[in-house]
């Protein structure tokens, strides 16, 4: 049972995350933003599937919720409507697609042949929030207020960005 | 009995890596640029989750999940500022095409 909705979500992933960057029927950045959101959320599937039960939802708050909206956001402030009409250049979309291509083929085989012994069986961790903030106050408090620092820096970057008399 | 393992998540990851890269390097559009790095970033995520998953070390195998934690945080507040960036770039030049962008072409 678990392997059926392992492929599924998989293929969900890819099929979607290949749609975000070419997608044949519309060039427009909002199908693209919304492929975004399904590879996100069958990202969560493939994180609840990995017992990372909060992380998931995490996922899907904040990408979907927040990182999503607000390149909808950004998408219909800027009202774009002539980037539609430019081609992919075929010049270099065909080395491009060679090279991660072969990067990809490199990658695929390197993961096969380490774990061609057999791969290792799943450890008994659960990613529950208790687990989880448990940690993030203990082992790893001082990145935590770090990072809470780098939001501030993001924050006050983001304001000083969208002043209108920025120079 | 489950059959799915370690390196079944491991490909998936590395080929939405690869899919974020190739979306990097063949559109010209900033918005989508930035959409391929989130890819690439999640592809990451889940190669964190999975290394946390199959550890069966008790002590450490979390930390790959409290990694994610902050990649989470960190790429949310990079596309606010990146954003912001777009938004004062379009106010300026009137467009989000790269090509268009070459003030700092050699």
């Amino acid at each position: 049972m678990q392997d059926v909705f392992f492929y599924i979500f998989a293929a969900m992933t890819l099929l979607c995350g290949a749609l975000v960057v070419a997608n044949p029927v519309s060039r427009s950045p909002v199908t693209s933003a919304m492929f975004l959101v399904l590879t996100i959320i069958s990202l969560a599937g493939l994180f609840v599937l990995l017992h990372a039960f909060f992380l998931a939802a995490v996922q899907v708050l904040v990408y979907a919720g927040a990182v999503i909206v607000l390149f909808l956001f950004v998408i219909m402030l800027l009202d774009l409507k002539e980037e539609e009409r430019r081609r992919i250049r075929l010049v270099m979309a065909v080395p491009a697609v060679l090279a991660v291509g072969t990067i990809a083929a490199i990658m695929v085989r390197t993961i096969r042949l380490a774990y061609s012994a057999g791969a290792p069986a799943a450890g008994p961790v659960e990613g529950s929030p208790v687990a989880l903030g448990r940690l993030l106050f203990t082992g790893f408090a001082l990145p935590f207020e770090l990072v809470s620092l780098l939001l501030l820096v993001a924050m006050i970057g983001a304001i000083l960005l969208s002043r209108k008399d920025l120079r | 009995m489950n059959t799915i393992g370690l390196s079944h998540y491991l490909i998936v990851s590395a080929l939405l890596f690869c899919i974020g890269l190739l979306g990097v390097i063949v559109r010209r559009n900033v918005l989508i640029i930035y959409m391929s790095l989130e890819l690439m970033l999640n592809a990451g995520n889940l190669a964190l989750v999975a290394a946390s998953r199959f550890s069966n070390n008790l002590n450490t195998a979390l930390n790959g999940q409290i990694m994610v934690f902050f990649v989470i945080t960190v790429a949310a507040a990079e596309v606010a500022v990146g954003l912001a960036l777009i938004v004062a770039l379009y106010r300026r030049r009137q467009t989000t095409h790269v090509e268009d962008l070459t003030t700092l072409k050699f």
